[in-house]
């Protein structure tokens, strides 16, 4: 070893016997002294309530697997909508100028409002013109209305990566001879794609979230079922348990995305 | 008959005129170079005759027939001019067989069995079968040079246009892409060259071009360029080149 390797090794073991001694004393101190907080005992019984989570988990589980669906067959649809939309925003004919202002005005309209009232308005309000079953689902026009709110801000993201592709390589394709669409598809979009990746990741975790949005118009997913057990119980646990579930799935994919947009920072120093 | 001629070309990017006038011909089977400062309109012209910049006065004639009409739609003849850039552009996301194949796949139509053989035996030719595979990102700038310049190729081009190729390369991986260009001289490629190696302009080209501030100075052979220039300016811009 080298001098300085050997000093970087002493100063590194250094570092982690102190990191570990302070956050021993932190973790320590808390553990002792929140029980002895005036009224924990009161936050305990209705938060961490142990008999109420495991008679409710199981059940918080079932319901879970309501949001994975709906996102299951939301997440798609807006990927391939969001993309549409992007395309349609970018369109140079004239006789797709249309599709641009419609593109223009899809994205304001449904990235200004707030995803509730889209909710409240496409998932109440359609199955309330008196459509036949199965027709009136609120699955169906809750997920729509997802689907036309995150399309919106997934649109905007595939633009900013469309964008972020170097005009050279665009050059390069158009003198060899490849048209317009040919010159996107096969050497910009992939590209594009690519370079956006880390940021899509975080609308879907923010989609997993927000398929929640949907309990206030019928689906008993799992943040309705925690409110059905939070009322049978009196008791706030259920919700601690639904959070606990969220948490589980979505930290790891949080975790992912930073990984992927700490890489690409790597690769494009 | 001239394969390649630029008559009075005007190129504007707003206030800014690159070129101012250029006329410039190109015979079948000439290497001609363009010398110059930066920003003397080299670059421009090798786009503007590629169609990927559009001019606002002048013609561009390839075999005589008339590329810069507004309106023309600029694939067919992109197909008939290859050309390489500064720095290589080769897309990242295919790996260097891939890169080759797009164009003519997209457009040539031909079989795949065909296709495959010819670009394969392009890779042969210019000596990067071993790196055919490779993306570019596992490729040096030698071979990513080479590997745009039979990207081009593989459209079967009747013109070629270089866009200052060795100029983003490491001094001595300048010398694989030279020969390249030679290789092609012997085989009778038409080329022009927007160029700062002037060693290499001396000795291969036929013609050579001298441009200042969008306009061609003076033009003629390498030795009556090199050795008995006329105008001062090409004189100047020599003395400082050649140091």
């Amino acid at each position: 070893m080298t001098r300085r390797e050997l000093y970087e090794h002493q100063q590194r073991r250094r570092s982690l016997i102190i990191a570990g001694i302070s956050t021993i004393c932190v973790v320590v101190t808390i553990i002792f002294l929140v029980p002895f907080a005036p009224g924990w005992e009161k936050v305990q019984k209705s938060f961490f309530n142990g008999a109420v989570l495991t008679k409710t988990f199981p059940k918080l589980l079932d319901a879970f697997r309501v949001n994975i669906m709906i996102f299951a067959w939301s997440a798609p649809a807006i990927a391939i909508l969001g993309l549409m939309i992007a395309l349609a925003r970018d369109a140079k004919s004239p006789a797709l100028f249309p599709l641009r202002i419609f593109g223009a005005a899809f994205t304001d309209i449904f990235r200004g409002v707030p995803v509730i009232l889209t909710v409240y308005l496409i998932g109440f309000g359609i199955p309330g013109l008196g459509l036949p079953r199965p027709w009136n689902s609120p699955f169906i026009w809750g997920s729509l209305a997802l689907i036309l709110t995150y399309s919106a801000y997934v649109a905007e993201i595939f633009r900013a990566g469309i964008d972020s592709v170097h005009p050279s390589q665009r050059s390069a394709a158009l003198s060899l001879g490849l048209s317009e669409r040919q010159v996107m598809k096969d050497v910009i979009l992939p590209q594009a794609i690519r370079n956006v990746v880390p940021s899509q990741m975080n609308m879907l975790i923010a989609l997993q979230k927000d398929v929640s949005l949907l309990s206030f118009i019928g689906p008993v997913e799992i943040f309705r079922q925690a409110g059905v057990y939070k009322s049978l119980f009196a008791n706030f646990t259920p919700y601690v348990g639904a959070a606990i579930i969220f948490l589980i799935v979505t930290i790891p994919a949080t975790r992912y995305a930073d990984y992927l947009m700490a890489r690409q920072m790597r690769e494009r120093r | 008959m001239l394969k390649l001629e630029l008559r009075n070309v005007v190129k504007r990017f707003g206030e800014n005129t690159v070129c101012n006038g250029i006329s410039l011909g190109v015979e079948q089977g000439q290497m001609v170079c363009l010398i110059g400062a930066s920003g003397a309109g080299k670059s421009t012209v090798l786009r503007c005759i590629n169609l990927l910049e559009p001019i606002e006065d002048g013609e561009i004639f390839l075999d005589e027939e008339d590329i810069s009409i507004p309106g023309l739609n600029p694939q067919n003849v992109r197909s008939k001019i290859g050309m390489v850039f500064q720095n290589f552009n080769l897309f990242p996301h295919m790996t260097a067989f891939e890169n080759a194949i797009l164009a003519p796949k997209r457009i040539r139509g031909l079989s795949k069995v065909d296709l495959n053989a010819e670009i394969e035996m392009l890779f042969e030719r210019f000596e990067l079968t071993e790196r055919m595979h490779n993306y570019p990102d596992q490729l040096s700038g030698g071979q990513q040079q080479r590997v745009a310049i039979v990207r081009a190729l593989a459209m079967k081009p009747e013109v070629m246009l270089f866009d200052e190729i060795t100029s983003a390369l490491d001094p001595q991986l300048v010398g694989e892409v030279l020969d390249v260009l030679l290789q092609l001289k012997a085989q009778g490629m038409t080329m022009v060259l927007a160029t700062h190696e002037m060693q290499f302009a001396r000795q291969a080209a036929d013609k050579i071009c001298f441009l200042k501030d969008g306009k061609v100075v003076e033009e003629g052979t390498a030795k009556e360029i090199f050795n008995t220039p006329k105008q001062a300016e090409t004189k100047a811009f020599l003395e400082r080149a050649l140091k």
